[in-house]
């Protein structure tokens, strides 16, 4: 049960923290200054809500470790976010559509977790609804605005479905693990997401105009550790420091 | 009468000089004398500029936070700089020229921004030195400018000076845990100290006897202390700071004279400042590029969302 809470809150963590590192190398590449702060304030979010879960997964650990170590000190196949947040900020439909997809995501996953028996998991999805809903109402905007804006805006965002529906298999796979807890009222049937998800994708696809994509989505195994090319280049950045001066406090 | 105003009625600029001398604020609809006007345009651009520019060397580490406290503060600072980006540019715009406008100078190196944003970011000690440094000299600049008789720029220092105090110490703060780490730390933070107390004290412009704009500037109280009594003010406020790290700044004659009471220095290198001035310093044309082709890379976005404005307001009136 520790072990399964654990990897959950890993899962969790770990994808958020993935995430805001895609939205803080946006800092200074926005398309205008408005929006560059918008994407810098929404991976703060991310952040915040990564270091809740880390700090949670970090108790529930056997080790003496803190939510650093799991965010900097991991291999790569330790890690379990899903593959979607790896995707890189091609341009900015891919920032918009992948944003898109998590924010939909994000929000029924959180708000079902706000009744979860595990009370660190009800309060951290509680003060994370608040911010989820603000980034939906933006990717959502951004969703119908470029869709609905210019010939070229909206080919750049079908382009980005296309792409990045490869990945969405992902979001509602259930390991044992997973399984195990919604058994027990921590979290949702995560399978179950699905329609509701898609339903939600589609009401905003329809207003901007996007096609779904029609080709099969699969599972890419990444809460088996299994990441796209993209992942280890990440890495290699943000564990940069903490892996050269390993005995170094910041 | 200074030349620059020739053209300017005598009698309006009696009651400007008065108001200025009485320290009523300068609104955007009050009459100004032109010169006054080309002043605030030049210097506010710039400011804002800067702000924005600045933002490139300190997220070039960005990604590479040691810690989630170190990233979480990193972005929020950084999101404050692009955001008094945005009050300077609301201030400037008052002044009858828009945004695109002082984009188009700035990419057409018309407009200028500081130029110690031209230099490089190269270890993480960099970024505790741009906050304890180059934000610690801006502040004694800014909070000079607070006072400034421009109504708009003065109301957009004073929200800017109470974020750049928390910068300071963000910066500080780095530098107290570099200097107190490692041996390999403390190298870095003393590397980035050596490489940027130069730029930092160039940040206030050339001698008061070299800055050709200042005396009216001063006059008309845009500028309220000259560049070398603001340079000193922060040299006898930071070598304390440093001698307390641990750490030495990268003069040997810095010592404080019990007969000035103020801190010796030996003079910046003027021919490595006026270079970096002149386009040549060690990123001025990285930075250029970078923010060109970020602006050329996010036209389509611009594009799409004024093209849906229009459909969405066609849409309202019909």
């Amino acid at each position: 049960m520790k072990k399964d809470l654990y990897n959950f809150a890993i899962r969790m963590g770990d994808t958020s923290w993935i995430l805001s590192h895609r939205l803080c190398e946006l800092c200074s590449y926005g398309p205008f200054l408005e929006e560059d702060l918008a994407m810098t304030n929404i991976g703060l979010d991310h952040i915040g809500q990564s270091e809740e879960w880390l700090k949670y997964a970090a108790e529930l650990s056997d080790e003496n470790i803190d939510a650093d170590f799991l965010a900097y000190r991991r291999k790569e196949k330790e890690y379990r976010n899903v593959q979607l947040v790896e995707f890189p900020n091609e341009d900015f439909a891919y920032v918009v559509v992948r944003q898109f997809f998590m924010d939909v995501y994000n929000y029924l996953l959180y708000s079902k977790l706000t009744n979860s028996k595990d009370t660190t998991f009800a309060a951290i999805a509680q003060k994370s609804l608040k911010e989820v809903r603000y980034h939906l109402r933006h990717s959502s905007n951004w969703m119908v605005r470029l869709g609905d804006g210019t010939s070229e805006s909206h080919e750049r965002l079908q382009n980005a479905v296309n792409d990045l529906w490869f990945y969405t298999g992902d979001l509602f796979v259930m390991p044992e693990s997973e399984q195990n807890l919604a058994k027990d009222g921590i979290i949702p049937d995560l399978a179950g997401l699905e329609s509701d998800w898609n339903k939600m994708v589609m009401e905003v696809f329809n207003e901007a105009g996007m096609q779904k994509p029609e080709y099969e989505v699969l599972a890419s195994g990444s809460f088996d550790g299994q990441h796209t090319e993209y992942m280890g280049f990440m890495l290699c950045e943000f564990q940069y420091l903490p892996n050269m001066l390993q005995d170094a406090k910041w | 009468m200074d030349d620059k105003l020739k053209n300017e009625d005598p009698e309006l600029l009696k009651e400007f000089q008065a108001k200025i001398d009485a320290e009523v604020k300068i609104e955007p609809k009050d009459y100004m004398p032109e010169a006054y006007r080309q002043h605030l345009i030049r210097q506010i651009s710039q400011h804002a500029h800067s702000e924005v520019i600045g933002m490139q060397p300190e997220g070039n580490w960005i990604t590479r936070c040691p810690s989630i406290r170190a990233k979480k503060i990193l972005m929020a600072k950084i999101q404050d700089e692009g955001g008094h980006g945005l009050y300077l540019y609301s201030a400037a715009e008052t002044l009858g020229v828009s945004r695109d406008q002082y984009l188009k100078w700035l990419h057409e190196g018309k407009a200028k921004y500081a130029s110690v944003f031209n230099y490089s970011a190269l270890n993480w000690a960099d970024i505790g030195a741009i906050g304890w440094l180059v934000d610690g000299a801006a502040i004694v600049n800014q909070v000079s400018l607070q006072r400034t008789s421009y109504g708009p720029y003065s109301r957009a220092m004073v929200k800017i000076c109470k974020e750049e105090s928390f910068h300071q110490r963000q910066g500080y703060e780095i530098m107290v845990h570099m200097a107190q780490g490692t041996p390999e730390q403390k190298e870095m933070a003393q590397d980035a100290l050596n490489r940027w107390w130069y730029p930092s004290l160039m940040m206030f412009g050339p001698h008061d006897g070299d800055s050709p704009r200042s005396s009216l500037a001063m006059q008309w109280k845009i500028k309220r202390e000259t560049n070398d009594e603001l340079r000193q003010k922060f040299i006898d406020k930071t070598v304390p700071q440093a001698e307390f790290l641990g750490l030495t700044v990268p003069d040997e004659n810095c010592k404080f004279n019990e007969a000035t009471g103020h801190y010796d220095w030996t003079d910046i290198n003027w021919d490595e400042f006026w270079a970096s001035i002149k386009g040549y310093g060690p990123n001025n044309k990285r930075r250029m590029k970078h923010h060109q082709k970020v602006h050329a890379e996010g036209a389509w976005v611009r594009e799409a969302s004024i093209a849906y404005g229009k459909k969405k307001e066609k849409k309202e009136v019909a």
